[in-house]
């Protein structure tokens, strides 16, 4: 155990001061670490045991959960999830939730990276100006205009269409997308793209042959980003939305919280549902996601 | 040759320029900035019915919200319960925020096991957040008040969302639960970015462990305290979700969990008042004043102390 320890500390040891490391092993034997590692994983079961009974619970029958409080699955079921899935819709509101997340991730950041490129790269007139005013965007919140928006939509007749809340996430993950964009554009040398001009390149052959390709990790870190708080908004498709065809999984677990409200084993089932996929990205993309929430901190 | 070239590597064809900017352009300021200043401009309107207008009525819609019912009533317990959100959540993130951040600072081996644990909630909508706390919660069948009986602890197992008395703080509760992994990130990238040769030539001039924390590791985080507390800040003036998958559109139990934006979303859709749009804008308009001009003035406090402190 302590040579895995030992091991395990190799690594980051390496990138500090060699002055902090007796102080670090004498620390870990006094009672004062033990009781700080204590209240550690304390405080981490507060964050993921709610969760994890979540798990369990969507694995039990509602008789199980109503006698027995202990989250722990005896004979595991998946007649919740069958329930939810099938009975329930569940399987529409995820396939909608899933396009419309997909789809305004790509067009926010289909319109955003080439305006991004020419503020960070182009000198024309106006350029400060228009960069403050999408930079203007992350700080209004444009939730208060919903009404306004909803005339907007029934105008354009898309009320009760999924291209109402794509067209909204989209507009709205501009300013987020242009403002790391632009950061990452500027860091560039002029020298590459004055080279590829010199060699005759065009500046649309410059921009996606030579710079995008360079500032791909940051888009990935920006299209991560954004994916989260739309898959879990929930006010504009409660506004935008009206028939259940088109409900994507949070409007759907309102109704389906009315609709089973008795039937405790099947809700933590949509729960868990509707959690899925984020859990999934934060697998996939935890590195991403921890550097990009501290972004700009420390450096 | 090089001059001529750097001079058209940064001026292309104002075409191209065009090409580049203009859908970004157009899908924000019509999708976004058009309807926000829809909503500004509405506020000082009187409407009959959706969007058919019967005049211009100067402040007329302000003076109805400010001194008639419900307005009167709902406005400033709405304020409250906000501020109080807001109070709640920058105490417990700050304090335990930092606390964590701070040991786990000390424990290196671990620390991403545990920042991923933090912030796994963070993850989860609010949404399902509060609907799974709900359920965890519920009074016949929850596993936290079984959990308390088990202990020992009866007197402890209320119905803590049916309670106007426990109900915001419950809620406030669950908020931080979900938002502790944000500062827990932020602090501890800050505090790695600390050189650690401040604290080693402070703690041979004999500071200890708790005046080296006050005198140096505060005053340096001060400014990601600031981050934080305005994104708070943002986050408390527009909560809307938890509150929502709690006591529903009007903050049930009575009202004990409404807030601004619950009150903004009844007064746009549930209202059924013909002048709907004219009021749902004027508590826009007010809700917009105050979180702007909050977050703008708070910024530019914290810009005048990072001054001070280079």
């Amino acid at each position: 155990m302590t040579t895995m320890i030992e091991a395990s500390t190799l690594p980051e040891s390496r990138s500090l001061p060699t002055a902090r490391a007796p102080r670090r092993r004498r620390r870990r034997f006094s009672p004062e670490a033990v009781a700080i590692q204590l209240v550690l994983w304390v405080y981490a079961a507060i964050s993921i045991v709610p969760l994890l009974t979540m798990i369990g619970n969507s694995f039990r029958t509602h008789f199980e959960i109503a006698s027995d409080p202990w989250p722990i699955p005896t004979n595991p079921t998946v007649e919740n999830y069958v329930n939810a899935w099938v009975r329930a819709d569940f399987a529409t509101y995820a396939l909608n939730s899933v396009l419309i997340t997909v789809a305004s991730v790509l067009l926010s950041a289909v319109v955003s990276i080439p305006a991004a490129y020419a503020l960070a790269r182009w000198r024309f007139r106006g350029r400060g100006g228009l960069e403050s005013l999408f930079m203007s965007g992350l700080l209004i919140p444009f939730m208060l205009a919903i009404l306004p928006m909803f005339y907007l939509m029934d105008f354009l007749g898309l009320i009760d269409n999924p291209l109402s809340l794509i067209l909204i996430y989209a507009a709205n993950g501009i300013p987020f997308t242009i403002f790391i964009l632009t950061a990452f554009f500027r860091q560039l040398p002029g020298e590459l793209e004055e080279a590829a001009l010199i060699d005759g390149a065009s500046h649309l052959a410059v921009f996606w042959r030579v710079m995008l390709p360079l500032v791909r990790p940051a888009i990935a870190t920006v299209l991560i980003f954004r994916f989260v708080p739309i898959w879990n908004d929930f006010l504009m498709p409660l506004v935008m939305l009206r028939s259940r065809d088109n409900y994507t999984l949070g409007v759907g677990l309102t109704t389906f919280f009315g609709e089973y409200q008795t039937d405790w084993a099947s809700l933590f089932a949509g729960l868990v549902i509707a959690t899925v996929p984020l859990l999934v990205l934060f697998i996939i993309a935890t590195r991403q996601i921890i550097d990009g929430l501290t972004a700009g901190i420390g450096k | 040759m090089t001059a001529k070239s750097t001079f058209d590597a940064k001026r292309p064809h104002p075409v191209v320029i065009a090409a580049f900017i203009i859908p970004a352009f157009v899908l924000f300021a019509v999708i976004l900035l058009y309807p926000m200043a829809a909503a500004l401009g509405f506020s000082l309107f009187e409407f009959k019915g959706g969007l058919n207008i019967v005049g211009f009525n100067w402040f007329q819609n302000f003076v109805v919200l400010f001194t008639q019912e419900p307005y009167v009533t709902q406005l400033p317990r709405a304020f409250a319960h906000n501020l109080a959100i807001l109070v709640g959540t920058l105490i417990l993130q700050n304090s335990i925020g930092l606390f964590l951040a701070v040991q786990l600072q000390r424990f290196g081996p671990l620390r991403r096991v545990f920042q991923v644990l933090y912030t796994t909630p963070y993850l989860v909508s609010p949404l399902v957040v509060g609907y799974l706390w709900t359920l965890l919660l519920s009074p016949t069948f929850g596993p936290v008040n079984a959990a308390l009986r088990a202990v020992g602890l009866d007197a402890l197992a209320l119905p803590w969302l049916g309670d106007p008395k426990t109900a915001l703080p419950v809620l406030i509760l669950v908020s931080v639960w979900q938002w502790i992994g944000f500062p827990v990130l932020l602090y501890g990238a800050a505090l790695a970015g600390q050189s650690p040769e401040i604290h080693e030539a402070a703690s041979i001039d004999g500071a200890s462990g708790w005046k080296r924390f006050v005198h140096i590791t505060l005053p340096l985080l001060t400014p990601v305290i600031g981050t934080v507390s305005i994104l708070t800040f943002i986050g408390a003036m527009e909560s809307f979700t938890l509150p929502y998958a709690f006591g529903g559109a009007t903050g049930s139990p009575a009202g004990a969990t409404d807030v601004l934006s619950l009150l903004f979303f009844r007064e746009s859709f549930h209202s059924g008042a013909s002048n709907a749009l004219g009021m749902s804008s004027a508590v826009a308009t007010v809700l917009f004043l105050f979180i702007l001009g909050g977050a703008v003035i708070a910024r530019r406090l914290l810009g005048r102390y990072e001054e001070n402190l280079t």
